[in-house]
């Protein structure tokens, strides 16, 4: 069993949810408890079963670093015996939504607690202030003010950063602070949006194909093929994936031209567009720092636009955008009529 | 002694064709001697609702250096709705390929019902001149299948 670290003490929060969640094990509720385990620096928790209330003293942790989304484990723990508690941040509950929708998550299965959500942290992007050789952080306790991040590094020195400076992308244009779907809710959430969502698509899409291309084929380029992504993805849940076809040429292996890698991405994106939440995982993963959410963005966009707004997972009725139509939709020829009046 | 050759660029160009509408469309363009370029290859599909976004990616990946989807006129498919189904997935789908900097020209969706033989070859010629003057594609190909 590993040991806590030291940089972070229990907090009420964090109490409260441990406290819950050895009740609903004790009066057989559920049966186990999916949530997010210490790891082995204070930055990476994973998620992680818990079967007994011993488990859950010791691993249970819940802070600013505990961004993975927990949805994508409940299709397993929906064919496992008995209930499975689970405990989902906002934008958490909307990928499950998609699930349901999807029937790929039994409802009766989960008992789902909302947990409240003061932004998700990076050590990344601690990183890229110039603060390596990270051991210890503090601050990033649900009970903290949330405003500074402090970090003792294993080279003896301290360094401070703000904790908005740190947070990962997503969280910067957040969807909202409100679960769409829960049993019961536990922990404060707060505002964290300073951003214009698709600020960085529209950045993007005023350069000329030039520059995009340019700019795709940089960030693109990097990608190593390791799957993250898609193994990540809650709405990347198909049983059979094309990308696993050894008879196919996308089979997963390393890129072997600058065709295999767009066409990775490209497909990627396609296969989750109208079902993507934006739940950004795939940009959080991906070990090469791709800013793949850009993709899924711009399929978001540009279906908010042509198709009317559309949020994924908002609810589980709803048909998506791509499993529906109406008869005087836009013709695929406005891409070209679109870009030719931006040039001009 | 060398013969030098010239070497023209001619596009290679693949039309995905629903059997109903679009691949009859072709067939009348045949039958009443209307032209259109050889270098137009159809691939017959059983309705445009058919065609994966991956199938055109793949085309491109083969060495296409455009690809043209044509179906039933919205309302008149065979199979009730699958061109509706098609036109929102293509639209996507070439707004993505303009988004990663492909030249927005060589992806097109054209409807042509079994009737319009005149407006399918006017369409493939069209299409094939547009792709001509946008030469090779080189944004998306696959170094593969290119000899140097």
């Amino acid at each position: 069993m590993q040991e806590r670290m030291t940089g972070m003490v229990r907090q009420e929060t964090e109490s409260k949810l441990i406290a819950r969640a050895k009740e609903l094990l004790a009066d057989q509720t559920v049966a186990r408890v999916l949530g997010w385990k210490s790891g082995d620096m204070d930055y990476n928790p994973e998620p992680g079963y818990f079967n007994s209330a011993q488990e859950l003293e010791s691993q249970f942790v819940y802070n600013g670093f505990c961004g993975a989304n927990l949805s994508k484990y409940m299709i397993e723990a929906s064919k496992m015996e008995g209930r499975t508690l689970v405990f989902l941040k906002p934008c958490d509950t909307y990928s499950f939504n998609q699930l349901i929708k999807e029937h790929r998550v039994d409802r009766e299965k989960a008992y789902i607690i909302g947990v409240g959500c003061k932004g998700k942290l990076s050590a990344e992007k601690i990183r890229q202030q110039g603060i390596t050789g990270i051991e210890t952080v503090s601050g990033a306790g649900m009970d903290d003010g949330c405003d500074e991040l402090k970090i003792t590094t294993i080279y003896g020195e301290e360094a401070s950063c703000s904790y908005a400076s740190a947070m990962l992308e997503r969280c910067h244009v957040c969807k909202g602070k409100e679960h769409v779907i829960f049993d019961e809710e536990i922990g404060e959430s707060r505002d964290t949006v300073d951003a214009e969502r698709f600020a960085e698509v529209e950045r993007i899409e005023a350069m000329t194909p030039e520059e995009r291309f340019a700019f795709f084929q940089k960030e693109l380029s990097k990608c190593i093929r390791c799957n993250a992504c898609r193994n990540v993805c809650p709405a990347c849940n198909c049983r059979k994936c094309v990308f696993d076809q050894d008879k196919f040429d996308t089979s997963q292996k390393a890129n072997a031209n600058s065709f295999e890698e767009k066409m990775f991405h490209i497909i990627r994106a396609f296969h989750v567009a109208g079902r993507c939440t934006d739940c950004g995982e795939c940009s959080r993963v991906c070990p090469q720092g791709i800013p793949l959410h850009l993709f899924n963005r711009k399929f978001i966009k540009d279906i908010n636009e042509f198709y009317g707004e559309f949020q994924a997972g908002a609810d589980c009725e709803t048909r998506g955008p791509l499993t529906d139509y109406t008869f005087g939709d836009v013709e695929p020829g406005i891409v070209a009529e679109r870009s030719q009046s931006c040039s001009k | 002694m060398q013969i030098e050759s010239k070497e023209e660029f001619r596009p290679k160009i693949v039309a995905f064709c629903c059997n109903w509408c679009s691949y009859a469309g072709a067939d009348l363009a045949g039958s009443s001697r209307l032209a259109y370029p050889a270098d137009i290859k159809i691939i017959r599909v059983p309705c445009s609702c058919r065609v994966n976004p991956l199938f055109i990616l793949r085309a491109f990946e083969k060495g296409a250096d455009g690809v043209i989807m044509c179906g039933c006129h919205p309302g008149d498919c065979h199979y009730t709705t699958g061109n509706f189904y098609a036109r929102r997935r293509m639209t996507l789908l070439f707004s993505m390929l303009d988004y990663l900097g492909v030249e927005n020209g060589r992806t097109r969706v054209e409807w042509v019902s079994a009737a319009e033989g005149a407006k399918f070859s006017a369409t493939m010629n069209e299409f094939a001149e547009k792709i001509q003057s946008l030469g090779r594609n080189v944004r998306l190909e696959d170094i593969r299948c290119r000899k140097e």
